[in-house]
């Protein structure tokens, strides 16, 4: 009874259908070709994976308020872009990082004004945004790349291993998490940003300032996706016009097969971690049993279909199950 | 009738509203006593939703007066009616579906706890907290912390009652609340209103189904056509007489 019971608690996370996923779709990769877990390529995933993985993040804690951020590709491309250029006019790097960061969280913040003062819809606003910012990327580098050249201590805080397999990336994106977990869950604030995706008017009447709740979430969502740039950019040397070009599509993906529902009020950042994971292992499990590359949208548009049936399904089953 | 004395707790004196052309209510006085079952009835059209929307700060009125605990008052939002104790519970707008029975009650005003510089939710007092009140009206949740869509109708009207009830609240408007439920779920709403009333909390019943309210109610306000048209103690009538009413006028 005991252990049913326990059983069953697992089943009701909303983690546990895609968990199962990801380790069978681990197994299958490993079965046909052993190097997929090697430590060279477990070292390449895990180093991938932060800095595509912490704008999932933001994003969905973005969509757990309701709201949605298409614009996250270009803001993870414009950020390292202008923070490159600050330095190339002499600025020390940790400032124009820094300032190019606080640039992510003004654009976060206007695309909330706008989506709560004039009430039209964030898919249009972040639309908008998404063009916007990536049409200023190419502007003022006029479709070039730019070096990205950072002091070495800078690098070591952001980029390089710490004790293999673990790299700096991995920490932060680990840190992100925690730290945004402990927010959903731990405070008031949390319970806030749940009520306001799951129905603004009773968040409202209760005394919740939904407009806060969701500008705030837009520039949650805008910095972590222009820390992610920052970090992609260390990892290459280089910033380039079109960093980014799709992310949001992704990282998308990556929430929805995680469990967080598309019309807000629901949502967990360890099932984004585990479905962003999945789609870097799919990308690079393609890559290692030497399948085309572009094999790798059409899986991934399987799998968000196939893990949100799942989930839906797990669901009804607990319901049936409760219900006297 | 003794019991429910002690005076009036909101009084509404000559309310007028109108909608353009449409004259919603035409000069209506209305009263609930402290810890009195008022039900509100009348059918669709009548101004049964207008009066309560005016009292729960909704829309003011354009012309006439509110009084609550013998003092003038006036609603710029619902937000100044539940600030004095007056709560609007809406079919189902009160909680939201994808939280679980804790996160839903302390909606807003959460409990929390110090743990160095930061202040955390107590999941675990909001959960006891909130099972108690909803054992001293009769309801028991097996799991709560499950989502709460996946209770009944009648589970959730009574975890918004228990909730105004810890709260304080000393009015609660109710609209409609027995109009998706099945005959038993019904039943126990009003055994969760009979319950409030025993803590001295007054209650307004609205409803257009004299049948829904008749049992629990101390008294019975007919709305017609904007006009007040009757208010009886329930002893003094029968369901008939009112039906009657409802119907002729």
């Amino acid at each position: 009874m005991k252990l049913y019971q326990h059983f069953s608690k697992t089943l009701k996370l909303k983690e546990t259908s895609i968990a199962i996923i990801t380790i069978s779709t681990i197994l299958f990769f490993y079965s046909l070709q052993p190097i997929f877990l090697s430590t060279t390529n477990v070292n390449t995933l895990l180093s991938i994976t932060p800095e595509l993985g912490i704008p999932a993040l933001g994003i969905t804690i973005l969509m757990i308020a309701g709201e949605f951020d298409l614009s996250i590709g270009s803001v993870f491309g414009f950020t390292p872009l202008f923070a490159a250029e600050l330095m190339n006019t002499g600025i020390p790097a940790e400032l124009a990082i820094t300032l190019a960061l606080l640039s992510s969280c003004l654009i976060g913040l206007i695309h909330g004004l706008i989506t709560v003062k004039s009430g039209i819809p964030s898919f249009i606003t972040t639309l908008g945004g998404m063009l916007v910012w990536r049409g200023f990327a190419l502007l003022i580098t006029g479709g070039q790349p730019r070096y990205f050249k950072v002091p070495q201590h800078v690098t070591d805080l952001l980029t390089e291993p710490i004790f293999p397999p673990i790299n700096a990336q991995l920490f932060w994106f680990i840190l992100v998490m925690i730290g945004l977990w402990i927010m959903l869950e731990k405070t008031r604030f949390g319970n806030h940003i749940y009520a306001t995706g799951g129905n603004k008017e009773v968040a409202r009447y209760m005394g919740v300032n939904t407009d806060y709740v969701k500008i705030f979430c837009f520039i949650l969502c805008s910095l972590l996706a222009g820390f992610g740039g920052i970090i992609q950019s260390i990892r290459l040397g280089v910033a380039l016009p079109n960093q980014g070009d799709g992310l949001e599509f992704d990282a998308i993906a990556a929430t929805v097969i995680g469990g967080t529902s598309l019309r807000g009020g629901s949502g967990t950042v360890f099932g984004t971690v585990i479905g962003e994971f999945l789609g870097r292992i799919i990308e690079n499990g393609l890559v290692i049993i030497r399948a085309p590359s572009y094999y790798f949208r059409l899986y991934i548009g399987v799998v968000v279909i196939v893990a949100v049936i799942l989930n839906l399904y797990i669901a009804r089953k607990i319901r049936e199950r409760e219900r006297p | 009738m003794n019991n429910i004395g002690n005076g009036q707790l909101v009084k509404m004196v000559n309310i007028h509203k109108w909608f353009g052309k449409i004259y919603a209510l035409k000069g209506v006085d209305f009263h609930v006593n402290r810890g009195e079952v008022v039900g509100l009835v009348g059918d669709n059209g009548a101004g049964k939703s207008t009066l309560i929307k005016i009292l729960s700060g909704v829309y003011p009125p354009d012309i006439g007066e509110i009084f609550f605990e013998g003092k003038r008052v006036s609603f710029a939002s619902p937000k100044d009616a539940i600030n004095l104790g007056i709560e609007t519970l809406y079919q189902d707008v009160a909680l939201v579906a994808q939280l679980d029975v804790p996160r839903n009650f302390f909606l807003g005003r959460e409990i929390t706890k110090q743990l160095g510089p930061v202040k955390l939710l107590n999941i675990k007092k909001m959960t006891q907290e909130s099972l108690k009140s909803l054992e001293a009206i009769g309801l028991r949740i097996v799991d709560p912390r499950m989502p709460i869509e996946h209770l009944s109708g009648g589970q959730r009207q009574g975890i918004a009652l228990a909730r105004a009830m810890y709260f304080k609240r000393k009015l609660l408007i109710l609209d409609e609340p027995t109009n998706n439920l099945s005959v038993k779920e019904s039943i126990s709403v009003l055994e969760f209103v009979n319950h409030l009333k025993k803590e001295g909390i007054s209650s307004i019943f609205v409803t257009h189904n004299i049948h829904h309210v008749y049992s629990i109610a101390d008294r019975i306000v007919v709305l017609s056509h904007g006009q007040k048209v009757g208010d009886f103690l329930k002893d003094d009538t029968t369901v008939d007489e009112i039906i009657q009413l409802i119907v002729s006028t």
